[in-house]
């Protein structure tokens, strides 16, 4: 049976992937956030996992407002990243997986979630940029990669209790496939933050730390929030949180934080990295 | 039944109705992902809205730059901030404009808040 050996939170701000193609993770604004990552890329080069199933939104390079789904899984052998319209540097193509995608989605409608299937998306700085923060260099291609994209960005969006019951039904569809492979998840984005309106600027470390603790011990926790609360308490992007839980609900074994990273701010947020085990 | 919203002091929620009222102007800061759209933009700012059907108080907003109109008329931060991109700002320019303080204003705002970097 495939496997799901780990989950990784991350931040997927653009300003990272512009930081490092200026080469500058070293200055003063950007070292401790770089920090965070070498003990994750250790990980992930000694584990070498087969595929990635990362939870991201789309932040308006391929979802417009026109067709928007709330939830969509790709299925594609490949997935292009394009010009998103103010500055950061396009990257390779993403290497895809079209028969653990399938038997994915085959199992989400039977189990009552109805995604938006999708077998040809570009993707956005919400998936490259964690790529670029795991594989340096955009070493990325052996990887497999299985897009989730989640909608952040229009109300009404999928509630915290439904993203988590997503990543529930994901981690035993994973569980229920034939083979041998070795599975992470990324839950990218947040944590506080707030790009609009008279409130922007508004990060709640405190928070973002209760988050990160809730994720390892009690993750139910997070699912009682409504996404109202989460615009209240951690500002109108902390919205994004959902992809964290939603990676969150995959992880159906015995969960043990290894690393943690949080570093405020990076741009305008709280942001946060993690490395969950799943035994 | 109707989904009851708090109501969050300076914050716009992006919702159906918002969604509607801003779809045009949306659609426009959309099209900013194509580099001959930002062109033609920069050539003729007014034309560009107007091509767009853009309403009076959005095509002002947009020549003023004025963001926090822009996003009452229904203006999502996720095609604005292309819009900010195409004049060379960036979210903490943005932050700065919509709250009143410089950019330095800001990023200070911003530090203050901060956890984990020269912050112990």
């Amino acid at each position: 049976m495939a496997k799901i050996i780990g989950g990784i939170t991350t931040s997927h701000i653009p300003a990272i992937g512009i930081a490092m193609d200026k080469g500058i993770e070293d200055t003063p604004y950007w070292k401790d956030f770089f920090a965070g990552y070498p003990p994750i890329r250790d990980w992930l080069d000694q584990e070498r996992p087969d595929i990635a199933i990362v939870f991201y939104n789309d932040h308006g390079l391929e979802m417009f407002l026109d067709k928007k789904p709330t939830f969509a899984i790709g299925c594609a052998p490949e997935y292009k990243n394009a010009d998103e319209g103010w500055g950061i540097a396009t990257i390779p193509p993403v290497t895809g997986e079209t028969s653990l995608s399938w038997h994915i989605i085959n199992e989400l409608v039977e189990n009552d979630f109805d995604p938006t299937v999708c077998q040809d998306i570009k993707v956005d700085h919400g998936l490259t940029v964690p790529l670029s923060l795991m594989y340096p260099g955009h070493n990325y291609q052996h990887i497999k990669v299985i897009p989730v994209c989640i909608n952040c960005e229009r109300h009404p969006m999928p509630k915290p209790s439904r993203c988590y019951a997503l990543g529930q039904a994901i981690g035993r569809a994973v569980e229920s496939y034939e083979g041998d492979q070795k599975v992470v998840v990324f839950g990218t984005g947040g944590l506080s933050h707030q790009l609009d309106g008279e409130r922007a600027g508004i990060i709640n470390a405190d928070f973002d730390i209760e988050c990160m603790d809730k994720l390892v011990t009690d993750p139910q926790a997070l699912t009682r929030y409504s996404n109202d609360d989460l615009i209240e308490i951690a500002g109108a992007q902390g919205v994004e949180l959902n992809m964290w839980i939603a990676m969150r609900g995959c992880m159906l074994g015995n969960v043990k934080e290894v690393h943690r990273n949080y570093v405020a701010p990076i741009s305008n947020t709280g942001a946060g990295t993690q490395l969950l085990l799943n035994t | 039944m109707t989904v009851r919203r708090k109501d969050i002091p300076g914050t716009i929620i992006f919702d159906g109705p918002m969604a509607t009222k801003g779809y045009a102007l949306n659609k426009m800061c959309y099209s900013f992902n194509n580099a001959e759209a930002r062109e033609e933009f920069r050539k003729d700012e007014a034309a560009y809205c107007d091509k767009f059907g853009l309403t009076d108080v959005q095509k002002k907003a947009v020549l003023a730059r004025d963001l926090l109109t822009l996003e009452r008329e229904g203006g999502s931060i996720y095609y604005l901030a292309k819009f900010a991109g195409v004049l060379g700002l960036n979210v903490q320019d943005v932050g700065g404009l919509q709250t009143g303080r410089t950019t330095e204003e800001f990023q200070a705002y911003l530090d203050s808040q901060g956890r984990g970097k020269n912050n112990g």
